[in-house]
């Protein structure tokens, strides 16, 4: 009874469950103390807010969805590319691109939703292609060519965007010009369908975009874990030299991985500007949500299923930590949301200690 | 004063699902040479990581001259004059010879380096052991003979008394061989104590005074190899009675399978090219061995046959189609088997499970891919097959990530998935490197067996032993070139070390 007990706990979903949990309280057990050292008659409150908001009512658990919709696709893209080899530090670039796509189908082309999202891919995956297209063809380092691209995307669209007078939000009766257009009263047949999620929810926030992400991590595992092109992408990112050895075109991987990663930021831009409830402010630095695909891919120790949940983490962590604010600057408010994500980052050192805490004793003999 | 200036006792270690040390001792004489003799994956490199701090052992002590301590790095090791010489060398490759010497030493004076007084020691040292290297040179331009004269270089400048060579001469010529030899009696002679792993008999018969013999994690016993002879220390290592002979039927050639024309292949490191038109045949029935000295363009020679690498010029033709610039993968369906030198740079994803690797060149065939997607059943069933009939032995099976093997058991595993292709031609490199004499005598029964089922197969090695009991005919690689066809049975080693070095070569 207690040996199975034992076995239990050492298998590896348990351990990887436990040392998660433990992680994740360290850090909210010291967010709490920083919370104390910078304004302590206000901490208990702000910490609960950072709790419990996510969950305090429908309109904010309806913007953890929103919000983890984009940031699940920029996790996944980052932890593909991370399975195959290649450090895509240019999601944020991807996703721009798809942004920028998804609007312009939107508003310059009138088209419906479904084909700015595609649009919105197709975007991303090219901006992924050419830093593939250089790491295959001249052995160019992805990381120095993909932060490259992030700034020639961002600045790129800020021009065209400037010069189509139809993408911006003055065109349709707004008065400012230094943002697009409202998807509400430019084209609202390209705004996500809410399909009564937005009345059940009671937000605006709300629609299927949450739904397309899953199905789209689920995807992911399924070409990583069950076909022979995961097989060969997670062979050439774990040793090229034998994937080459094995008849496996390693350059051409290279460059589909790229594209795959970058296809994935880009829906996540396409998710995020086509839900109707922001617009894409011009002339501003690149857009931070790419970098944070970064933890969320990390977190998650590159899983795509994992992915789900450290996306919903961390949004429900930024929803939160949005009802501190009277209390807290917004950058007290990341400092913290930054240390909990940090120390959840240790949780592979606690995977390792707690794997061999739960070891059970008695070994198989002589089995070699 | 203890007579043993290290004892380790009833040293036990384990790894998930295996026990690697169960309760060894082992005993270390002052001023003695003191064998570790073992199969691969018997424990060997284990207990020594042990002794040198790079494990903690569940059970069990250490003593140095009789007095219990405790070693948790290498560090601590250093400080007790214990210095290892690991199998595959700990240097640093854009670092010169002098540098690498003094490394984590570095005689220092306001956090300067003293590099000056550091010479004179490195050459003082290189002097009276009869140690010859270039200080000035960068690691990365000498032999791999040099590069172990560099590290026993290092354990002389840390003034190590007692020298751990975890099996030093897997990458020696026969003359640096015979050179270490020497220089292991010296050390002795000063009363330093040497620790030498191997599988070599005849090397343990010529230096050691004592043996040790593990066998699957346990100790079998400790003999004087005086009162000993080969035969009795392989039965105890391997617990069965082990042939040096390799037994074949006289070889019957029959059509040409791989016909060679004048190949020339680019080095990588330097401009000249590293095969200069070789030109060759290899015929079913037959086993070829390509001899010589390592760095004489062998790596590149067989790069350009698998097509890793592409060939300038010549052809190569395969069961008379040509192939010359055909890609790794059409070469293995025209049925080209490759066992590679390097079984952790090419063989295998060390990351990947044993039956993940077993279908390495085959995961895209049927039944293992269906509609795209990997067939975990055919997968799983193929992996079964293989460790049963080639005694691939893991910790958990066919789920065991190749990392945690042993060498051999790798090394088993490749040659699995190879033969089990069943090639028209089979290009075995160096297949027993590093590999124990059971695990040898295995392997040489797969190469004969599979000549001897009409197969060509190409051996390229660079153990004179390996050449002169396997091959049916010799050809001798000198500095990319064939320099010499000899038949083994009309031979010997010395001609064939003539031709080998360059002294001697055939008149065209």
């Amino acid at each position: 009874m207690m040996k199975q007990f034992k076995q239990k706990l050492a298998s590896p979903a348990y351990v990887g469950f436990m040392s998660s949990v433990i992680t994740i309280l360290a850090g909210l057990l010291f967010g709490f103390l920083l919370l104390l050292a910078l304004n302590a008659p206000a901490a208990l409150d702000g910490m609960g807010a950072l709790l419990s908001n996510g969950i305090s009512n429908l309109n904010s658990f309806a913007k953890v969805l929103y919000q983890a919709a984009p940031l699940m696709m920029c996790g996944l893209s980052v932890g593909f590319a991370f399975k195959t080899g290649l450090f895509n530090i240019g999601a944020p670039g991807q996703y721009t691109m798809g942004a920028f796509c998804a609007i312009l189908l939107a508003t310059q082309f009138q088209m419906p939703w479904w084909v700015c999202l595609l649009g919105s891919m197709v975007g991303g995956a090219v901006w992924g292609l050419f830093p593939g297209l250089f790491k295959a063809l001249f052995n160019v380092n992805e990381v120095i060519t993909s932060i490259m691209f992030n700034w020639i995307g961002v600045y790129l669209i800020n021009l065209i965007f400037a010069n189509l007078p139809m993408t911006l939000a003055n065109y349709w009766g707004a008065t400012n010009s230094d943002r697009t257009a409202d998807l509400a009263k430019a084209n609202p047949d390209a705004m996500i369908p809410r399909l009564g999620l937005d009345k059940l929810f009671g937000s605006t926030y709300m629609n299927i975009s949450i739904f397309i992400a899953i199905i789209l991590a689920i995807v992911m595992y399924v070409v990583l874990n069950k076909t022979t092109f995961g097989y060969e992408l997670k062979a050439c990112g774990l040793n090229k030299n034998a994937s080459l050895y094995a008849g496996i075109n390693a350059n051409r991987n290279i460059v589909l991985s790229m594209v795959i990663a970058g296809a994935l930021a880009g829906i996540g831009g396409g998710l995020y500007y086509l839900a109707g409830t922001g617009q894409y402010v011009l002339e501003k630095a690149i857009l931070s949500r790419g970098f944070d695909g970064i933890p969320v891919a990390l977190l998650a120790n590159s899983n795509p299923v994992g992915t789900i949940f450290t996306a919903l983490f961390i949004s429900y962590l930024s929803v939160g930590g949005s009802a501190m604010q009277p209390n807290f600057s917004t950058e007290t408010v990341n400092i913290i949301i930054s240390v909990i994500i940090y120390l959840a980052a240790f949780s592979l050192l606690v995977r390792n200690l707690l794997g061999k805490a739960f070891k059970p004793k008695a070994t198989k003999e002589d089995k070699q | 004063m203890s007579e043993y200036v290290i004892e380790m006792l009833n040293i036990t270690k384990e790894f998930p699902g295996i026990k690697a040390n169960d309760n060894i001792t082992l005993q270390l004489k002052k001023g003695e040479v003191h064998a570790l003799l073992g199969e691969n994956g018997a424990g060997k490199s284990t207990l020594m990581s042990v002794l040198f701090g790079l494990y903690q052992p569940e059970s069990g002590i250490i003593k140095k001259d009789g007095v219990e301590v405790k070693i948790k790095n290498p560090n601590d090791a250093n400080d007790l004059r214990i210095g290892m010489v690991h199998q595959h060398f700990k240097l640093v490759d854009v670092f010169s010879v002098l540098d690498n010497i003094v490394l984590g030493v570095e005689p220092g004076k306001f956090g300067f380096l003293q590099r000056k007084e550091a010479r004179k020691k490195v050459m003082a040292l290189s002097e009276q052991y009869g140690l010859q290297v270039d200080p000035d040179a960068m690691v990365e331009d000498i032999s791999v003979g040099q590069q172990q004269r560099v590290e026993i270089l290092k354990m002389l400048y840390r003034e190590n008394d007692i020298l751990i060579f975890d099996e030093p001469t897997a990458v020696l010529t026969p003359q640096e061989i015979d050179e270490l030899m020497e220089i292991m009696r010296q050390f002795k002679k000063e009363g330093k104590s040497i620790l030498f792993i191997t599988h070599k008999m005849n090397e343990i018969m010529a230096v050691a005074d004592r043996c040790t013999v593990l066998r699957k994690g346990r100790c079998i016993g400790t003999v004087n190899i005086a009162d000993t002879n080969k035969e009795e220390l392989s039965r105890m290592m391997v617990g069965r009675d082990v042939s040096f002979a390799v037994e074949k039927k006289p070889c019957q050639p029959g059509e040409t399978v791989l016909e060679v024309r004048n190949m020339v292949v680019p080095s990588k490191l330097h401009d000249n090219n590293a095969v200069k038109g070789v030109s060759f045949d290899v015929r079913r029935g037959e086993i070829v061995c390509i001899a010589g000295i390592e760095g004489n363009g062998q790596t590149e020679f067989v790069y350009g046959l698998s097509g890793l690498e592409k060939i300038t010029e010549g052809s190569i033709h395969l069961c008379g189609k040509d192939i010359s610039h055909s890609s790794v993968r059409e070469r293995s369906i025209d049925g080209m088997s490759h066992i590679p030198e390097d079984r952790h740079k090419h063989g295998l994803v060390l990351d990947y499970t044993l039956a993940e690797n077993m279908i390495l060149q085959s995961y895209w065939k049927e039944p293992f891919q269906s509609h795209g997607f990997l067939n975990k059943n055919a997968m799983n069933e193929y992996a079964d097959r293989l460790i049963e009939q080639y005694d691939v032995r893991s910790g958990q099976g066919r789920d065991t990530i190749v990392r945690a093997m042993s060498g051999g058991n790798q090394q088993k595993a490749v040659i699995a998935r190879e033969i089990d292709k069943n090639p028209e031609l089979l290009i075995a490199v160096q297949p027993t490197r590093g590999l124990d004499v059971g695990a040898i005598e295995y392997i040489h029964k797969q190469l004969v067996a599979e000549r001897d089922k009409g197969k060509a197969v190409l051996l390229v090695s660079l153990e004179l032993d390996e050449v002169m009991n396997l091959s049916d005919r010799i050809l001798v690689m000198y500095e990319g070139e064939i320099v010499g066809e000899l038949d083994p049975k009309q031979t010997t080693v010395q001609e064939l070390g003539l031709y080998m070095s360059g002294a001697k070569r055939k008149e065209a």
